[in-house]
């Protein structure tokens, strides 16, 4: 597994089926409490599971659960794409 | 908590979260996060029958019930689901402010064994701020059939509290669970909860507050746990340690918490 | 101990508060909650040990069929096509049963009082006003609720409402609303007054507030059995039985929907005039789908919901039917009270495709939608030549009478779809807003709409001549 920082993209920018790992939190106030509290924290590993029909919001696993994320918020988190 | 005066509490209960505990009662309060089957665990326990869908946020209000273990007449208080209990949202305050501010003598935190690493979180917390928890770890039939093995014992002890497995749709684990509660709330078990410990940083932050703060709090809140609000910036906190703890008649005791907790509207 | 902090601590601990807010609280709250995860993933990763990686993705495969590009939306609108369905196609019988058993009831009553020699506004006030009111509420409403509400919550058990805010929140993100608001919504065809409140979910105050004053677009418990009944007596034409059946849940799917764009115009023209700003962010969770325990699910559902309709039957029927009974039978001039009024209503009800006792019946039905038809019906007759009804065929009958055409039928459903909410619903929103402006504007709006859209239809349908 990768081991620096190579390529930090917007968690937005993460395509169905592939997983990333958390670098930084770009969003603040509100969203950024709430995307804590749903344990967003550096290193944690994020897959993106699928888009809703209408292409946003798109289903995320975080940590054993699947969630909902509009485009805006996801854009907010900064992550590294793990290539397996 | 066990030297607090009973009769204070029951009026506690009743006036600012319009709960009629009766002084013989344990009252526990029942945390979780969403989805986790904490209502099925209260319907179980109680013998009610609050409906269970599937979805974050049906439990809005709280529903009360009741149910006697040995001779022991319990009230279970179920509080809305949430993730955490920092207060950013109305359900977090209202589950926060009844852990902190309601006096339960045991808070039950419910976690679904299948999301062990995101409930354990709202468990730590839980942990924080109170030493009376017990661990309910459900859902134990679904992670059967996901092929998830849990180890309760080895989890009690990593915690320092009592840890039951439960499935509560097929009510396995109940006797259990009540058992561990009348064992908590009566002192026969007195947890010690695991204690985290932060950066050298914010461990020495909270070293300095504690010693102003212990002498203000008075033994009614974690001076720690104070601190560690104070820390992260928690606006919301000294209102409710004003509004909970000071000797001040409520305006209108009949509208309780609701009122208080509501966002504040736009003017338009 | 509790109770025990000092006014004076207080405003110490505010001190203390004040000097350290000068430091950057949000840094350390970032450090406390990643360390607490940290911790929990660490002991979850201890105490957990999975034998098979595999059989996690069952959900996944559904999510793949529910939320799929071409499949999500037919199969939100197929389920809910399906619930009418079984609504209607059940709901007939136990309904015709419910209506002869109190009929006859009725005529035991009647015997009972005449043996008696009860005066005959005794009778009136106690047989033909309170005991119909309160039987027609019950004959007519009970049914629908008991097959729909069951339906519902086996669909809320198994985890598909969460995916159906999935589904539907880009829609409402542009009409200025929160995804969320889907969920209160579906809360909402229980009963608006539980929607109002569910709204506490929505973080955002000016999106709570949306969903709070579009609420009352969603058909509540009182009024499915309103635009049920009337789909399947009017909007049917010469069709079998299976087919009518279809047709009539088609027109309730129908209605729906159009509750659904009034929800996102309403909720849009908000946002960009009372309620302007910022969207908020959406964080949803999609819980794993649980089989529902069905046994469980139906028999409470069906509990609560005749309870709760027996209970409103109770406290607002009754009462409905007395006045109802009382106004029918005070005569002023050749013609009694409700006559005068129902005509005084007359013109304008008649430009909105309506009639004045349709009008009147709402008006009194303000305390609970389930009563506006029954008291219709007991305008009605008390105004008629017909003196017996125990069956739905009568019902049209009754109806036909007084001059309805398709046109009234569907009007009636627009009205009761679109107008102001029930008066609990009302109360709920004056308590969960403490605001009499919202309040207000909460019952004005759906009520201006409800008029505009049943003129533009009436006068469109006259104008083309097609009734």
């Amino acid at each position: 597994m990768a081991k620096k920082v190579q390529n930090a993209v917007p968690l937005s920018e993460l395509v169905p089926g592939s997983k990333a790992r958390v670098l930084t939190l770009s969003a603040e106030g509100m969203v950024r409490r709430r995307l804590l509290d749903l344990g967003v924290v550096p290193q944690t590993i994020i897959e993106c599971v699928r888009r809703s029909p209408i292409g946003d919001p798109t289903a995320y696993r975080i940590r054993g659960t699947t969630i909902g994320l509009r485009k805006d918020d996801a854009k907010q988190i900064m992550v590294e794409p793990i290539i397996e | 908590m066990s030297c607090m005066c009973i009769e204070k509490r029951t009026e506690l209960l009743h006036h600012k979260f319009g709960i009629a505990a009766s002084a013989e009662q344990k009252v526990i309060a029942l945390a979780g996060n969403p989805n986790t089957g904490k209502s099925t665990v209260f319907n179980a326990l109680t013998g009610l029958n609050q409906h269970t869908g599937n979805w974050p946020g049906k439990t809005v209000g709280n529903a009360q019930g009741t149910f006697t273990h040995k001779g022991q007449s319990f009230l279970l208080v179920d509080l809305p689901g949430t993730y955490s209990l920092l207060p950013n949202s109305v359900d977090e305050q209202v589950a926060r402010d009844f852990i902190c501010f309601g006096q339960p003598d045991v808070t039950l935190v419910v976690v679904d064994a299948t999301a062990m690493e995101r409930n354990l979180n709202l468990a730590l917390q839980v942990m924080e701020i109170t030493d009376q928890v017990v661990l309910c770890v459900n859902l134990m039939d679904e992670a059967e059939r996901k092929g998830i093995e849990i180890n309760i014992a080895d989890l009690s002890k990593k915690l320092g509290i009592p840890v039951v497995a439960t499935a509560a749709r097929q009510k396995r684990g109940l006797e259990e669970l009540q058992e561990r509660l009348l064992d908590v709330a009566c002192g026969n078990i007195v947890p010690d909860p695991f204690m985290l410990r932060y950066s050298q940083e914010i461990e020495q932050a909270i070293s300095e507050l504690e010693l102003k703060l212990t002498p203000l709090l008075k033994g009614a809140l974690k001076a720690r746990w104070v601190a560690l609000r104070l820390l992260d910036g928690d606006d919301t906190l000294l209102q409710d340690i004003e509004r909970y703890m000071t000797e001040e008649p409520l305006q209108d005791p009949s509208l309780g918490r609701e009122q208080e907790v509501s966002p504040s509207w736009p003017q338009a | 101990m509790a109770a025990s902090i000092e006014r004076s601590d207080i405003h110490r601990l505010h001190a203390i508060a004040r000097q350290i807010q000068e430091k950057n609280t949000e840094a350390v709250r970032d450090v406390i909650v990643e360390k607490i995860y940290q911790h929990s993933q660490t002991i979850a990763g201890e105490v957990t040990r999975r034998t098979n990686q595999n059989k996690v993705d069952q959900d996944d495969r559904l999510d793949a069929i529910l939320t799929s590009r071409y499949f999500g939306f037919p199969i939100m609108l197929i389920l809910l096509g399906i619930v009418f369905w079984i609504t209607i196609a059940g709901a007939n019988v136990p309904s015709d049963l419910l209506a002869s058993g109190f009929g006859w009831l009725e005529g035991k009553l009647t015997d009972a009082f005449m043996w008696a020699g009860a005066p005959a506004w005794l009778h009136g006030v106690l047989v033909l006003g309170l005991y119909r009111g309160v039987s027609w509420v019950i004959s007519v409403m009970l049914p629908p609720m008991a097959i729909f509400f069951p339906l519902f919550a086996l669909l809320e058990d198994a985890g598909y409402l969460p995916r159906v805010a999935f589904n539907l929140d880009r829609l409402f993100r542009k009409a200025g609303g929160h995804g969320k608001q889907s969920l209160t919504m579906a809360m909402g065809f229980g009963c608006n007054a539980a929607g109002i409140i569910s709204c506490r979910i929505i973080e955002s105050p000016r999106e709570r507030m949306i969903a709070i004053l579009t609420n009352n677009f969603v058909p509540c418990n009182g009024r499915w059995p309103t635009l049920i009944l009337l789909s399947s007596l009017f909007m049917v034409g010469a069709v079998g039985m299976g087919a009518s059946v279809t047709m009539a849940s088609l027109v309730v799917v129908g209605m729906v929907l159009f509750g659904i764009v009034m929800t996102l115009f309403v909720s849009w023209a908000l946002s960009k005039t009372l309620l302007r700003g910022v969207p908020s962010h959406f964080t949803l969770e999609l819980p794993p789908y649980r089989p529902p325990q069905f046994g469980r699910t139906i028999v409470r559902s069906v509990y609560d919901k005749t309870l709760f309709v027996l209970k409103r039957a109770i406290i607002t029927a009754a009462p409905a039917g007395v006045i109802t009974w009382i106004l029918a039978n005070i005569m002023v001039g050749d013609k009694s009270v409700l006559t005068h009024v129902a005509d005084w209503f007359a013109p304008f009800a008649h430009a909105i495709g309506l009639d004045g006792y349709i009008l009147m019946a709402f008006l009194l039905g303000l305390p609970a939608n389930e009563i506006v038809v029954p008291i219709l019906i007991m305008g009605y007759m008390a105004s008629g030549a017909m003196m017996e009804l125990d069956d739905m065929g009568a019902l049209k009958a009754l109806f036909l009478e007084h001059g309805w055409t398709w046109l009234t039928a569907l009007n009636m459903m627009l009205f009761s779809l679109l107008h102001y909410p029930c008066g609990t619903t009302i109360y709920t929103i004056a308590k969960e807003t403490k605001s009499a402006k919202w309040t207000v504007l909460s019952a004005v709006i759906p009520l201006a709409i409800a008029i505009v859209v049943c003129f533009i239809v009436a006068q469109t349908v006259r104008y083309f001549g097609w009734v």
